[in-house]
């Protein structure tokens, strides 16, 4: 266990140095995560108009939403899109061999490799927008609503995390597919308006098939102390299935690894 | 007759070798057209809550104006600065700037190619969303669809020359496709492509139509889904965009290649 933190230590230490010939990058990111904000807040505004609701969410409320949304997509940009959308070029160029020859388990190796250092600053802004308007909507934080807010981000992240990695394993396979992440990605965006918010069908595949509501709405709902027991607990089994899943499809997929150019 | 200088063998050759290239990715395609799903998530959103009224779009016309905003983004998607950025690192932007042929005007072949190839996929997610929605059905009029279909090149036009720009900065720096990002945000939400623009206050609107953003989608899909629209103003200030742009992004072109280092060969 020990082994695998000091490796991530390394690996994002050296992320880290490679990163600061890039300072420009880090001053962009910041600007266009600035301005995705800014729209997104502003198109919010737009189904409160005239004193309404958006699916019996306030406006208080509905930004806690847009907070969540912002850190796990800061999580996203600094964890899962740099190394995700790797794979299918190690798979492409066949340099996934050299990954597999490592002493180290090769899904870690590939989850954690790199750490982009532009997403923090969305990161820690997602956190302070979920904190400031849920203290907006007079809701009082105890220790019990923050350890289920924690766990429940714990299990959007996880999903999210497997989701991703199941399709990005799927390269293995189908090499041209590698842009399937693309309509993840699309699809993902729901996740920022609540989840009660979309017609009946919708709200049944964003809570089923494609667990968005576990991404966003019901960590917000978590904060806000109206989040059902049973619910968590059905994200635990949900996130842990998600899990499993795509360890077993990637070492299905490596038995089916036939490498290229070599 | 010469098209940009080109002769018409030339472009036909261009046109045909890329249709073929791209017809190799069929699948990649496919999946580019889907992830184009964000309109109709917004639509649903929209609708499902009932604010179109508050801007004067019942349930049809919504369904028809993001309908119309899916396809007209369908058909003026740009990746320039992206297949740019890869060739300039990787050395194969060298053989191209010997060729008698502005590298650009490749890449506007390889573009218009693959909006031929994503012409079906682009049809069949349409007629999947009115077997879903069937009272959103129309059928648009021939002036609409010629207008229409002129307006969406124009907005191709401007969409491939704004991204030109940001690409000749490949010239200075290693990451433009990070300056990418700088331009996607305000055409998410300044386009029309996440809500018609009417529902915007007056004086966010303003400011809006002072970019070219509006004129991306927002302008063809109120052709294409009969909407009310300007069309004279709407087509002079696509032109009038243009006609900025050409020069700028020749100007910054002609800087560039000087400083062009032949990364990677």
């Amino acid at each position: 266990m020990y082994r695998y933190f000091k490796t991530i230590r390394l690996f994002w230490s050296t992320a880290f140095a490679s990163q600061l010939e890039y300072q420009l990058n880090f001053l962009i990111e910041l600007l266009a995560m600035l301005g995705t904000l800014l729209g997104s807040v502003f198109i919010l505004s737009l189904f409160f108009t005239g004193g309404r609701q958006l699916g019996d969410w306030t406006w208080e409320s509905a930004l806690v939403i847009q907070g969540v949304y912002t850190f796990l997509d800061g999580l996203t940009n600094a964890l899962l899109r740099p190394n995700l959308t790797e794979i299918v070029n190690y798979v492409r160029e066949g340099t996934l061999d050299y990954v597999l020859l490592k002493p180290i388990d090769s899904q870690f190796w590939l989850s954690v490799k790199k750490f982009s250092f532009a997403g923090l600053p969305e990161i820690i802004l997602g956190l302070s927008i979920v904190f400031w308007a849920s203290i907006q909507t007079g809701s009082s934080f105890s220790i019990y609503s923050l350890s289920v807010f924690i766990i429940s981000l714990f299990i959007g992240f996880i999903i999210l995390y497997s989701v991703w990695f199941l399709i990005a394993a799927s390269s293995i396979w189908f090499v041209k597919t590698w842009n399937a992440t693309e309509v993840l990605r699309a699809l993902l965006a729901a996740g920022r308006y609540p989840i009660s918010a979309y017609p009946i069908i919708l709200r049944f595949i964003f809570t089923l098939v494609l667990p968005v509501a576990f991404l966003t709405t019901f960590p917000a709902e978590a904060i806000l102390g109206d989040l059902k027991l049973h619910i968590l607990f059905f994200g635990l089994m949900l996130s842990s299935v998600f899990f499993v899943l795509s360890r077993l499809f990637w070492k299905f997929a490596l038995r089916h690894y036939t490498s290229a150019s070599s | 007759m010469r098209i940009f200088g080109l002769s018409f063998k030339v472009i036909k050759t261009l046109l045909t070798t890329q249709y073929a290239y791209m017809l190799e990715y069929r699948i990649e395609i496919a999946l580019w057209a889907l992830s184009g799903v964000l309109p109709f998530i917004m639509f649903s959103l929209w609708s499902q809550n009932d604010v179109g009224n508050t801007f004067g779009l019942n349930d049809i016309g919504l369904a028809r104006y993001f309908l119309s905003a899916f396809l007209v983004r369908q058909f003026s998607v740009v990746w320039v600065v992206f297949s740019f950025e890869e060739d300039s690192l990787s050395g194969r932007l060298s053989p191209y700037l010997l060729q008698p042929l502005h590298p650009l005007l490749r890449y506007v072949a390889a573009h218009l190619a693959e909006q031929a190839t994503r012409l079906p996929f682009a049809l069949a997610i349409a007629i999947t969303f009115f077997i879903l929605n069937p009272s959103s059905f129309w059928i648009p009029s021939l002036p609409q669809v010629f207008l229409a279909y002129l307006s969406t090149h124009l907005a191709f036009s401007i969409a491939f020359l704004l991204q030109s720009l940001v690409a000749a900065l490949c010239f200075w720096t290693e990451k433009s496709s990070a300056l990418e990002r700088l331009i996607f945000v305000p055409y998410l939400f300044l386009s029309g492509l996440l809500v018609p623009l009417a529902a915007f206050p007056s004086n966010v609107l303003k400011v809006a139509m002072l970019t070219p953003f509006p004129y991306l989608i927002n302008f063809p899909a109120k052709i294409l889904s009969g909407m009310t629209v300007d069309i004279f103003n709407g087509f002079l200030a696509q032109i009038l965009w243009i006609s900025i742009l050409i020069p700028s992004v020749n100007i910054l072109w002609k800087f560039g290649v000087k400083r062009y280092t032949a990364m990677g060969a």
